[in-house]
């Protein structure tokens, strides 16, 4: 047969699906980084939104350049205003050569509490016309203590799926083996700099023994922020006790919804002895006109993965300060010491 | 009291005596990042300058943005639409930012710079003139920033002269957070918070192992001793505070405390979140 040995038409060519690579890593311009840490740091503690704009190549996708949006009032004119900024700014940038393709956004959170409904809501947004767009989260409350929060995520894609089809029951997913650690991906990423640049920078700013930001990791008092973050913690911890209360009444209904089952269909089978006893015939044994027989939906079980991931968020952020906190004392003992 | 036939060449300089600028890094990353993409055929890069004048008369130059213009010999062209587009929009985010100046990359001013500055002067009363050599001319980069004065010969004006004004680059803390990244080419990952703490320490015995070293070569008579380092030696070791060893131990011992009953805390919430969600999907409808 010649059909594997021809050349392939341009129809079938043009059929096949590309093989889509999985995202590896997300490469930043240093120029971005500074951009959203100046618009993010500006407007602290209010949190703000910007648009990243770059390249998708092959396993990784290149951020090169980036626009805020403007802080919006809830009001429908301004919705089409900002729509108009975002086609205004594109149009400026694509005249100075800059990347015009959308591969995502970029917001501020105040420490690290975002995952919330709206952002999986943005996410499915923006998928539907980029295949691959990546969110970028910036925490400016953590540089006070010397550290670049900055993060790369990704919604996974069973996720997605299973979004999409508006499905959270429980056997969906045990189905699909979907925890709510796999809700969201996070992205190593790499910096990137034109050579330009970094002699530039090398140029003006040279390197100095120590910086800033020493003095900043230094520092021995993490409290305030520990006890934000404890805070935050207890009022997810409060959150999530108010799901599993949900499910738990949830449970008790569809018990009790059974056991009025079981008991009516007894009933029926007993009439239905009676009346082939009586020689009638006998009545079906079920009923879907019966109010007990109506199905009980099950709540959606999104909001408690949300707040899970929101709290092992914060556990994690705990943990990290208190190993910091842990290398200071030490170190103060050692100083003291000599 | 000069009379008809003399006249004085006047040099206004009072408005230029305490005036500087200071930069910040991302307007001369936008910089070299326009040059960069610059069309093929266009020689240098002209773009307009967004900041603020504090109120000690310094110039803040926050942000930038490009504009496209056509040079050729004998004129300048620039795209004033463009200019007033981006402008509206970035102040849509920021209205704070005004227009300071504007920039061009390459060494030094010419001629056509004169008339852009013109355009400039219409829209703010002093604009400063930025220039970023990007051809590393001088065998360094040079950023210079200029104001024009009028040269005015009596009551004739002249000439605009370009006086060059101090320059200072200014940094935000978190921005120097990140900054050792930016200087590289390419670095493959961020530091995590312990890679940083640990990056911090190695700088931290540096300097003591140096400080060692230079009182070791002052005692043993190497290096001639310099009284005002001495004294501010002194001056840092006696800043440790002076507690008895009990009562420091025991303040260093309950703050150790307090982070292992949070490192707890935070195992403790970890391992209910892995209880709770095994029941939650484990569970069956029977």
């Amino acid at each position: 047969m010649a059909a594997s040995s021809a050349p392939r038409s341009f129809l079938q060519v043009a059929a096949t699906e590309e093989v889509v690579s999985p995202l590896r890593v997300v490469q930043i311009e240093g120029l971005v980084i500074l951009k959203i840490i100046k618009h993010c740091k500006e407007f602290s503690p209010a949190l703000v939104t910007g648009q990243l704009l770059g390249l998708d190549v092959g396993s990784v996708l290149e951020v090169t350049n980036c626009f805020p949006f403007p802080i919006r009032e809830e009001d429908e004119e301004i919705e089409a205003d900002g729509a108009n900024y975002q086609l205004e700014m594109m149009r400026c940038l694509r005249e100075v050569n800059v990347d015009n393709n959308t591969v995502g956004w970029y917001q501020s959170t105040i420490l690290g509490s975002y995952q919330t409904v709206e952002l999986i809501e943005t996410f499915m947004n923006y998928q539907e016309n980029i295949r691959r767009c990546v969110c970028i989260i910036y925490d400016p409350s953590r540089s006070n203590q010397g550290v670049l929060a900055l993060k790369a995520l990704k919604l996974s894609d069973s996720f997605m799926e299973l979004y999409r089809a508006n499905s959270f029951t429980g056997e969906k997913l045990r189905e699909k083996n979907l925890s709510w650690v796999d809700i969201f991906e996070e992205i190593p990423i790499k910096v990137s700099n034109s050579a330009l640049i970094s002699a530039f920078m090398t140029e003006l700013e040279a390197d100095t023994p120590v910086t800033q930001c020493d003095y900043d990791r230094l520092q021995l008092s993490s409290n305030p922020y520990m006890e934000r973050n404890m805070e935050f913690l207890i009022e997810c911890m409060d959150d999530l006790s108010m799901e599993q209360q949900k499910f738990q009444y949830h449970y008790r209904n569809l018990s009790r919804q059974q056991a009025q089952q079981q008991a009516w269909l007894q009933k029926r089978r007993a009439e239905n002895m009676a009346r082939k006893a009586a020689g009638e015939e006998p009545l079906p044994e079920e009923d879907p006109t019966n109010p007990i027989f109506k199905p009980i939906p099950e709540p959606s079980r999104l909001e408690s993965f949300l707040i899970t991931n929101q709290i092992a968020n914060y556990c994690n952020q705990i943990n990290g300060v208190a190993g910091q906190s842990f290398n200071r004392l030490y170190l103060m003992k050692a100083l003291h010491d000599n | 009291m000069a009379a008809g036939g003399r006249t004085v060449l006047q040099f206004s300089t009072q408005s230029t005596a305490n005036l500087s600028a200071k930069v910040h890094p991302l307007v001369i990353f936008n910089i070299c990042d326009c040059y960069v993409r610059r069309p093929d055929q266009a020689e240098r890069v002209i773009g307009t300058l967004l900041g603020s004048v504090l109120p000690d008369g310094t110039v803040d130059i926050r942000n930038s943005y490009a504009v496209p213009h056509t040079e050729s010999a004998e004129q300048v062209a620039l795209d004033i639409e463009y200019h007033h587009n981006m402008l509206v929009s970035h102040q849509k985010v920021n209205p704070k930012e005004v227009i300071v100046g504007w920039y061009s990359t390459g060494l030094g001013v010419t001629g056509g710079s004169a008339l852009i500055h013109d355009f400039y002067s219409r829209e703010v009363p002093n604009p400063v003139h930025l220039t970023v050599d990007t051809g590393f001319r001088n065998g360094e980069g040079t950023v210079r920033a200029y104001v024009s004065v009028n040269l005015a010969l009596g009551d004739r004006q002249l000439a605009a002269q370009f006086q060059e004004i101090p320059l200072d680059l200014r940094m935000v803390e978190a921005e120097r957070v990140g900054f050792d990244i930016l200087k590289t080419t390419s670095v493959d990952k961020l530091p995590t918070d312990l890679e940083g703490m640990e990056v911090t320490m190695q700088r931290l015995l540096a300097l003591i192992d140096d400080i060692y070293k230079y009182v070791d070569d002052v005692v043993e008579g190497r290096v001639a001793a310099d009284n005002s380092i001495g004294r501010f030696i002194s001056d840092t070791v006696a800043a440790l505070p002076k507690l008895s060893p009990p009562a420091f131990d025991k303040l260093v011992n309950d703050s150790l405390q307090d982070q292992l009953l949070l490192l707890y805390l935070s195992s403790i919430t970890r391992t209910q979140l892995g209880l709770a969600e095994k029941l939650n999907t484990a569970a069956q409808i029977l």
